[in-house]
């Protein structure tokens, strides 16, 4: 069986315990094609970077899936129906992480990047454009 | 021997570049991961763009992984695809 990392937005205006009751139909779903879920995250109501269906903010949940395909696939056909989940996606992955994602751990590293160099835009040197040598000089 | 060529050429530079290096390669180099925002935050502009590589210094095959990455963030409504 093939494992997935899967996240789906459910619609703001949706209880968190009815997300967990949309999350065990969908794990449901999956163990009756076969397949099984191995973590199950949630990441609760978050803010949106930009507007999807008009909704500025969603719930989310991650998880964990080894399941075969056309389990998946049918689980993705029920959500696509489903008018609470705002959006989803599926990504297959060579092995599933275990413990915690980077989302639930963000807290406590918060501050431990303070010294670290470039990245900031602005704030780093650009260096010389690599399109820039073979330039012929400029005319007037 | 080609970074030292490199320093030789631009001798004439009144302060010398440090090499940089690729932030995701060598020991404990951070994993490259769609769901951490705090990461990927680093390698886009104000404005949400994906930086250019010449500028992060992330290798080619790191900046193509780190685009995806970035990709689905924006997909999945964790990172802006334009900050107006």
């Amino acid at each position: 069986m093939a494992l997935y990392e899967h996240i789906y937005l459910a619609r703001q205006d949706v209880s968190a315990q009815q997300v967990e009751e949309l999350t065990n139909a969908l794990t449901e779903v999956l163990s009756q094609g076969g397949g099984k879920v191995t973590k199950n995250e949630y990441w609760g109501l978050k803010s949106l970077s930009y507007r999807i269906k008009k909704n500025r903010k969603a719930h989310y949940s991650l998880l964990n899936i080894d399941a075969p395909a056309a389990a998946v696939a049918e689980m993705e056909r029920q959500m696509r129906i489903n008018e609470d989940i705002l959006r989803f996606m599926t990504v297959r992955v060579d092995e599933l992480e275990e413990g915690p994602s980077a989302m639930m751990q963000k807290r406590d590293r918060d501050d431990d990047r303070g010294d670290r160099p470039g990245g900031r835009p602005g704030g780093f040197d650009r260096g010389p454009r690599r399109d820039g040598g073979d330039r012929p000089p400029r005319r007037f | 021997m080609a970074i030292r060529d490199l320093t030789t050429s631009q001798a004439r530079r009144p302060f010398q570049r440090r090499r940089k290096t690729c932030p995701f390669s060598g020991p404990n180099a951070p994993k490259i991961d769609y769901k951490d925002v705090r990461l990927l935050q680093r390698y886009v502009s104000e404005r949400g763009k994906i930086v250019p590589s010449r500028i992060t210094a992330v290798s080619a095959l790191k900046q193509r992984e780190l685009a995806r990455a970035i990709k689905r963030a924006r997909f999945i409504g964790i990172m802006p695809y334009a900050v107006s």
